[in-house]
């Protein structure tokens, strides 16, 4: 796929906000992703032209990276974490439902090109456990039962959206947009904070819990 | 009893927390009108004054570390704030920047005029995209008032970019997150140099936490006396306390340095009903675990490190009885073998080789031999590494096989793991039903 002067337009606005240009690597190869899906040969190949690397030092920075995908995931990219706390508390669970359900396994796409899973790590959510991200969003306190029905809205079209986060849930080509510094104008939706990072205030206050 | 102490959480109920009206309403960008008229020295004197230590892990003293940067040496000096968030157990920064990222930001502008930076990054992991969009907006917006680029003070110029990075753990580590933010893979740098000499792009630069570069706000704004009557003789201050695991209601809670977990699961209504404790990690799957021996320590840096673990990030990951213990552990040897850079032999091959003997152990094979293997192999791997990600690696190990050594043996005898892992879920066990 070759980028449009809109794209060309934009990955030098990104490497304008460095000091030194080589520092915009991550946000092109997330920028590639919002274009592409994953990084593609031709995107190594552009972001090196454009940073005056060779396509061996893109590369080498690009798979050192979980994020960055070297084959297309799907439209909606589900990660179970199953790290220890979430894995203990149904996350364990949670992925091995899933994955039966949608009859695929880590690293694996549907055949509908919709829905990926990944087994996650640590996604700095445990008071919300189990927790599970699509396209990076935070989906707090799920079960089994629950990620089934989000998988199954999102190949619809008609995923739920996250618990907090935009109303609703955006492809995984657009918010690797956000990722790469394009702003979606969705910052304002969503709460200030989830039920869990208000409970100490709560009880400071004397509600109740 | 210890009470709580909500300042950057203070009004994370109110629903336009996060915007710059929202932060202005409750007394935002006071503090940092109020330290640029001061002397860039005087503000470093103030934050070193004040006692604040690092709330990223290590518990280094904020003010002294900005007094590491040498002065009138003519380079560019760079503030970096670590916002790489991924110890396990580690959920703080995260709902900070979603609630108040202009805590942040103000902080940013303190501590880059004290230091004499005219340039601060903010290196954000790259998996949580709605606070990646809370903290450009606030960034935004702050530009747009005025707060950040040219002539913050007459004279003083600030550019902050927010980086954002793409799933490694190892670049919370701050010569990996300076090598991964100068456009390489992520992989901690041999020290010294320390990052305030040669630092980012080889010049004079402060790594700090989001937690610590928040907190400095609140610190100018209300003074040292008022920082330091709360906390303990050496941890002075507030700070974020996260509360995960089989407890009634887990969350966050901002209180004095020194309060104990038994105080925070009383005030927050106890472990899960029916269940007990049984081990716990004071700050993060790095630090040593603990048991309900422990539940009377302070946790401030000396109250934990005193009692054989560290205070880290304040991650209070509690697991009760029903909870394998070799379960855990091996779960958390994982994450670190995955994790490894590769950099250095012990580490990339060594959590290999953990994670190959947990499993074995969990599966309930080996002998009583193979327990002081693991542990020979443990300790031959940590402290053998630039990081400290392989140190990591161990202290669930070395501290399990302490307070539980019974269950590896269990394990040994039994043939297997004696436990159901499906009573420790917050469901009931549907598998195999679809």
């Amino acid at each position: 796929m070759a980028f449009s002067d809109k794209d060309l337009e934009l990955m030098g606005t990104i490497i304008a906000k460095y000091p030194r240009k080589r520092s915009a690597i991550m946000p092109l190869l997330h920028y590639v992703q919002s274009v592409s899906g994953y990084v593609t040969p031709e995107g190594i190949e552009k972001i090196a032209e454009l940073l005056e690397l060779s396509t061996a030092e893109v590369t080498a920075v690009s798979t050192f990276y979980t994020q960055y995908k070297p084959h297309p995931v799907g439209e909606y990219h589900v990660g179970v974490c199953i790290n220890t706390l979430c894995a203990v508390m149904g996350g364990d669970q949670i992925y091995e439902e899933v994955s039966k359900h949608l009859g695929i396994g880590n690293d694996e796409v549907t055949a509908d090109g919709k829905v990926s899973l990944e087994r996650i790590e640590c996604n700095a959510a445990c008071d919300y456990a189990p927790v599970v991200m699509v396209n990076w969003e935070f989906y707090d306190n799920q079960t089994p039962e629950s990620v089934k029905a989000l998988v199954d809205g999102a190949r619809e079209g008609k995923a739920k959206g996250p618990t907090r986060g935009p109303k609703t849930l955006r492809t995984w080509k657009e918010n690797s947009a956000v990722l790469a510094g394009i702003s979606d104008g969705l910052a304002n939706e969503g709460p200030s904070a989830g039920k869990a990072s208000l409970l100490g205030l709560k009880l400071s206050k004397g509600e109740k819990k | 009893m210890t009470t709580l102490t909500p300042v950057l959480s203070a009004f994370w109920d109110e629903e336009d927390s996060y915007t710059l009206a929202g932060y202005q309403r409750n007394g935002g960008y006071k503090a940092s009108a109020k330290a640029l008229k001061m002397e860039p020295d005087d503000v470093i004197n103030l934050v070193k004054e004040s006692g604040l230590r690092g709330r990223g892990g290590a518990g280094f003293p904020t003010g002294t570390k900005w007094s590491f940067i040498p002065q009138g040496d003519n380079k560019e000096h760079y503030l970096v704030v670590n916002a790489d968030e991924s110890e396990p157990g580690t959920c703080k920064d995260m709902p900070l920047l979603m609630a108040n990222p202009h805590s942040l930001i103000e902080g940013i502008i303190i501590a880059s005029y004290a230091i004499r930076a005219n340039h601060a990054f903010i290196y954000i992991r790259g998996e949580v995209v709605h606070v990646v969009r809370r903290l450009q907006q606030a960034i935004d917006d702050a530009y747009k008032a005025g707060l950040l680029g040219k002539d913050v003070k007459k004279g003083y110029d600030l550019e902050l970019v927010l980086h954002v990075g793409a799933g490694a753990y190892i670049c919370g580590e701050e010569t990996a997150l300076l090598d991964s933010l100068e456009g390489f893979r992520g992989q901690p740098r041999l020290r010294p140099p320390f990052p305030a000499i040669a630092g980012l792009y080889a010049r004079p630069t402060v790594v700090n936490n989001v937690e610590s570069i928040a907190s400095v706000p609140a610190i100018i704004a209300n003074g040292i006396e008022w920082f330091q009557k709360m906390g303990t003789e050496k941890s002075k201050g507030f700070t974020l306390y996260s509360l995960s695991g089989h407890v009634k209601n887990p969350g966050q809670f901002e209180a004095p340095l020194g309060i104990t977990l038994r105080e925070l699961l009383d005030m927050s209504g106890g472990m899960r009903k029916g269940h007990t404790l049984k081990f716990w990690t004071p700050g993060g799957s790095s630090t040593p675990l603990f048991t309900a021996e422990h539940l009377d320590v302070p946790l401030d840096y000396e109250g934990v490190s005193a009692a054989g673990s560290m205070l880290g990030t304040k991650a209070l990951q509690i697991f009760d009885e029903t909870t394998c213990v070799l379960r855990a552990v091996l779960r958390w040897t994982e994450f670190y073998k995955h994790e490894s850079c590769g950099k250095c032999t012990p580490c990339r091959e060594g959590t290999w080789w953990l994670v190959q003997a947990m499993k074995k152990l969990e599966a309930g094979e080996g002998t009583t031999e193979d327990l002081d293997k693991l542990i020979d192999l443990t300790n031959n791997i940590a402290g053998r590494s630039f990081c400290a990600l392989a140190d990591g690696a161990a202290s669930p190990i070395l501290s399990s096989m302490k307070y539980f050594r019974d269950e590896y043996q269990l394990h040994l005898d039994n043939g297997g793991c004696p436990f159901d892992p499906s009573a420790s879920t917050l469901f009931k066990s549907t598998a195999g039903n679809e």
